[in-house]
């Protein structure tokens, strides 16, 4: 089932595509060479985020210029798993950090396989 | 007119082996357990001296249960030798004790040669002639030599003595299965129960380097003759479909009648091959060329072991073997002929042997060598009866010379070599066994009217009066004047002359045997006695020499006396004697054209060197028809006639020879006028002393390039196979080094990995893509 099979309104252009996807690149290199250059892990989750938002603003341009509805109903998934994701991610942050009294990742060298 | 191979089938044929599968039949009902008990009784002494070494008896009773079953199953052997072998007409039986080995397959209708879907071999004894009189020697001299061994040995009273004995009467029992087995699957199981036991009781001394590696040696090079004898019974059944006697002779026939018509070409060659695998494993376990040089070697086990295994009893096995297959012998026109030729060279070349060394032991078991020579000379010049004879005198004296040897060695603390041992008999207490080495030696050296000079004549006139074996005939001659030579040189050495000894090293006290021996023996000192009365002041009684007890006197004593009775066996029953009887009417029944050859007296010799190889097809053909037998002749007389002072001569000369070069003025142990003759004869006594290099030579041909061979394996497996092993194990450990550092541990170094694959795969998709 399409929005044009029930009178939604009309095609998005392609140009306006192009800025959507546009802003959603560049959240993903942000998120991208924040996660490489910084070292606090509350910072390098952030960045986490950012580039599963890029992933997400993708996903509804998509949906929306293709008029099919596939692509916001992936958001809404990644925004809930996003929410849980992240309690857990800071409860683990949290343990990280009273381990060594530091949120630097290269403390946590030694994990290593 | 009877005809040798018609004899051949006669006895074994026809009505005797129809009566032997009747009295089968009637055997299955009602087994005849005496004959049974037999074989049982030796198995019963071994399970008990087993039991006494694990209830660690430390008296002599092993010997003495070993004793009561020897002699209970030798009274067995006796009675039934005189229930049915007594008469003049003799008939195989069979007595059947359990099914052993029983088994069949679907029959190939395609398959080649006789139709067969069954392989039986049954634990059943075929009771002939030939093997009860091998049984009354076998059983006979082993409860004397149990006896003897019971004094010889007590210095090893406990765990030894039960060891010994558990092994001596397992050693009955094998041979007791060879020797009575109706099939050769049983025989067989014989062979290799005599080969262990051999292998167990040369190794006695297990604590002695030469003794282990003596034992074996004997072992492996018997495994030699054995494949050959396992690969002629698998042939016997290929060829004929069964391993049983009975069977097995009347499934022949056909082939003997061929050979009767003198058709050997129409033999099959696989039928021909068999008697050649037989003769290796005869020629392995008799020690013959090529494989004689484990008998000397075994001399490293206790004397009584000696003396029965390696001198009366398991060495005739190969001579049995023949016998018993005789029939399949006469298929081939050249088996006997090689057999013949292996016999007299090995009689020759171990009497050369003999004559050059000094350990006394290992010259008498050099002259057993010889002597099993002369036996498959006497089977191969087609007198089997000759053979046997030799065989049944050859084991009382043979036995009796060891024992003597024995008894020497027992009391002068292990001394055998011969430059030490003077005037033996002159030491009180010794006469005994002085006058039992006499006997035993003129038995041996052929002196004339003793038991070895009647049975060494029948096979020496035989070779003579078979066409084609009269160079086998000499050399079997020049072997008998060496025998007598180095077999008086021994005599006038050790047991006469001027008494004078040194002792060996192996004092056997309360407190220690014969097991730590050889390491003591500076530390007692040599007592070296110059005469008699000089020994008495030489040390306490510890130096002694002492004389043999009553078991080992009693032994020698009655060994003698049978020695000398032997003869009388020449003398009853029959042309050529009793044993001469006894084998006619068994499967070596073969009759000595002698019994014949009246016509043939005076015929001209047949040119000897005539195609040596072939006298057997046209010996067995001219007797098939009429006779017409060109027997040969020696210096133009009837050689059975002209033997007996022949082989009487040169007795004499090798005896005096022997008398005038180690007897006659010698006034010291050490030293003969032989000595001074050695240097006249170069190189050839040192030579002989070194047993020909015999030994070097196997050690050139066989040790060395295995030994090159197993180092070439060894640097293969230690280089390409362990080193592809470790490559397998190396290169995952090298490809981890190299990755390894890529695993740090740091976060953002897998973060621009994984972007930078990002990359990777973007660029892929839009070049792709375009």
């Amino acid at each position: 089932m399409t929005l044009a099979q029930t009178g939604a309104p009309a095609p998005m252009a392609p140009s306006t595509l192009g800025h959507y996807l546009l802003v959603s690149a560049l959240l993903l290199v942000i998120g991208l060479i924040g996660f490489v250059t910084r070292r606090n892990l509350i910072i390098m989750f952030l960045c986490t985020e950012l580039m599963f938002q890029a992933a997400g603003l993708a996903a509804v341009a998509f949906g929306r210029y293709h008029l099919n509805l596939t692509g916001q109903t992936l958001v809404i998934f990644i925004l809930t798993v996003a929410a849980a994701e992240a309690a857990m991610a800071l409860a683990l942050v949290v343990l990280l950090f009273r381990r060594k009294e530091s949120l630097n990742a290269e403390e946590w060298q030694d994990l290593k396989g | 007119m009877l005809n040798l191979i018609q004899d051949t089938i006669v006895h074994t044929q026809p009505e005797s082996l129809g009566a032997a599968v009747e009295k089968a039949g009637h055997a299955h009902g009602q087994t005849d357990w005496s004959v049974a008990a037999i074989v049982a009784l030796p198995l019963l002494a071994c399970v008990l001296t087993g039991l006494c070494a694990a209830l660690r008896v430390k008296s002599k009773l092993p010997a003495w249960i070993t004793v009561a079953s020897l002699a209970g199953a030798f009274a067995l052997t006796l009675k039934t030798f005189a229930a049915h072998f007594m008469g003049a007409e003799s008939h195989p039986f069979v007595v059947h004790v359990f099914d052993w080995v029983t088994f069949s397959w679907a029959a190939d209708a395609h398959a080649q040669g006789p139709q067969t879907n069954e392989l039986a071999a049954n634990f059943a004894f075929y009771l002939d002639s030939l093997s009860a009189l091998w049984m009354l020697f076998v059983t006979g001299l082993a409860t004397l030599i149990a006896l003897y061994a019971s004094e010889y040995m007590s210095h090893d009273q406990g765990a030894g003595y039960c060891r010994f004995f558990a092994a001596f009467s397992l050693f009955v029992f094998s041979m007791a299965c060879l020797v009575m087995a109706d099939n050769l699957l049983l025989l067989y199981l014989g062979w290799e129960g005599v080969g262990l036991c051999s292998y167990l009781l040369i190794g006695y001394f297990y604590k002695k380097p030469s003794a282990v590696a003596a034992a074996k040696k004997a072992f492996i090079i018997n495994r030699i003759g054995d494949l050959f004898l396992a690969m002629g019974v698998m042939l016997i059944f290929v060829q004929f479909g069964t391993v049983e006697y009975s069977v097995l002779f009347e499934k022949a026939r056909p082939y003997i009648e061929l050979a009767r018509a003198g058709q050997f070409s129409q033999i099959p060659f696989l039928v021909k091959l068999i008697p050649c695998l037989l003769m290796g494993g005869a020629f392995g376990k008799s020690a013959q060329l090529p494989l004689y040089v484990w008998l000397p070697d075994a001399m490293e086990g206790p004397t009584p072991v000696s003396a029965l295994i390696h001198a009366a009893t398991m060495v005739t096995a190969g001579v049995f073997l023949i016998a018993r297959t005789y029939p399949l012998f006469l298929l081939s026109e050249i088996a006997l002929p090689v057999v013949a030729w292996v016999g007299a060279l090995t009689a020759l070349l171990s009497a050369t042997i003999g004559m050059a060394q000094f350990d006394i032991k290992r010259i008498m078991a050099y002259s057993t060598v010889s002597q099993l020579g002369y036996m498959f000379c006497g089977l191969a010049v087609l007198s089997p009866s000759g053979g046997v004879f030799h065989v049944v005198t050859h084991a009382f004296f043979k036995a009796l010379l060891f024992l003597c040897c024995g008894a020497v060695m027992h009391g002068f603390a292990g001394q055998l070599d011969l430059r030490k041992l003077s005037g033996v008999m002159k030491v009180p207490g010794w006469r005994i066994v002085g006058f039992g080495m006499l006997i035993g030696c003129l038995n041996l050296a052929g002196f004339p009217l003793t038991a070895g000079y009647f049975s060494k004549d029948m096979i020496l006139a035989e070779a003579f009066v078979t066409p084609g074996t009269a160079v086998i005939g000499w050399i079997l001659l020049i072997t008998a004047g060496l025998t007598a030579y180095y077999t008086f040189r021994v005599f006038f050495r050790v047991f006469v002359g001027p008494v004078a000894y040194e002792l060996g090293d192996e004092h056997h006290g309360a407190d220690h045997g014969h097991d730590d021996g050889h390491g003591h023996g500076d530390a007692h000192g040599h007592a070296q006695a110059k005469g008699h009365a000089d020994a008495h002041g030489h040390g306490g009684t510890h130096h002694e020499p002492h004389a043999p007890g009553w078991a080992i006197n009693t032994v020698l004593a009655t060994l003698a006396v049978l020695s000398l009775a032997a003869t009388g066996l020449y003398f009853v029953g029959g042309d050529h004697g009793a044993v001469a009887g006894l084998v006619d009417q068994s499967s070596a029944g073969f009759h000595s054209p002698l019994a014949h050859h009246g016509a043939a007296e005076g015929a001209p010799a047949h040119e000897a060197g005539h195609a040596v190889v072939s006298y057997v097809p046209e010996f067995v053909h001219a007797r098939a028809h009429g006779g017409e037998v060109h027997a040969g002749t020696i210096f133009g007389a009837d050689p059975h006639k002209a033997m007996y002072f022949i082989s009487a001569g040169v007795g004499a000369v090798g005896i005096f020879v022997a008398f005038w070069l180690h007897l006659a003025g010698r006034k010291s142990a050490a030293t003969s006028r032989a000595d001074a003759l050695l240097p006249a004869l170069g190189p050839i006594p040192g030579w002989a002393q070194g047993k020909w290099y015999v030994d070097e030579f196997y050690d050139f041909l066989v040790r060395k390039p295995l030994w090159v061979l197993s180092h070439i394996f060894y640097l293969i497996d230690s280089y390409l196979v362990d080193g592809l092993v470790d490559f397998i194990g190396a290169a995952p450990r090298a490809a981890g080094k190299v990755i390894r550092p890529s695993q740090s541990g740091e976060l953002h170094g897998y973060a621009l990995g994984m972007a930078g694959g990002l990359v990777i795969l973007i660029v892929i998709v839009a070049l792709v893509a375009t």
